[in-house]
């Protein structure tokens, strides 16, 4: 990949998940997700009922491979709060049942819709 | 490309000799595998720590190789 693609997807990844409180790279959007991994985060945000930015890391590859070398984190999908990387499925998954991901939004002060 | 489920482990355990490690086949493609590693190197790191040092030890294969490794790590 090109120099100045490298240093224009990290600037738009930095901007990304500095002016959302949650940012979510994944394969596809919220309503259509193309992979399994990728739907299953949606939906435990979903639940949890907080709101958050999505980013189709299939509309760019240089956006595909940017947010794996900005994380340093080699699979799609990538959790980000506030400015944070979290861990792709199998963690926030984990994080979802343990109560964690509760415990981390109501530490960074993100609302969540009660059920 | 797949990977074969002995080659996973072998990988893994190569990177992190005193590990003890389940592998599930998952879609008994090579592809989509989920692994409990258990490790007294992973002690005083995070889940992301943990995981980035399974994927260190497949050289570059996450993600490529592989597209799909479910990990759940613990220190004892």
């Amino acid at each position: 990949m090109e120099e100045n693609k490298i240093i224009d997807v990290t600037e738009m990844i930095k901007n990304e998940i500095k002016s959302n409180d949650i940012v979510l790279f994944m394969k596809g959007t919220p309503v259509f997700p193309m992979c399994g991994f990728s739907a299953a985060v949606v939906q435990i945000l979903t639940d949890i009922g907080v709101k958050f930015n999505s980013i189709n890391v299939l509309d760019s590859n240089e956006m595909r491979e940017g947010i794996k070398q900005f994380s340093n984190w080699p699979t799609i999908p990538q959790l980000y709060i506030k400015e944070e990387f979290v861990g792709g499925c199998d963690i926030v998954k984990e994080i979802y049942e343990s109560g964690e991901l509760l415990q981390l939004l109501n530490r960074k002060g993100i609302e969540v819709k009660s059920r | 490309m797949p990977i074969s489920q002995e080659r996973l482990e072998k990988l893994i355990k190569d990177s992190i000799p005193d590990c003890k490690i389940a592998i599930n086949d998952l879609k008994g493609d090579g592809d989509h595998y989920s692994a409990t590693i258990i490790s007294k190197t992973f002690k005083g790191k995070t889940r992301v720590e943990q995981h980035k040092m399974v994927y260190d030890a497949l050289k570059g294969g996450m993600g490529n190789e592989l597209h799909a490794l479910m990990l759940k790590t613990k220190s004892e």
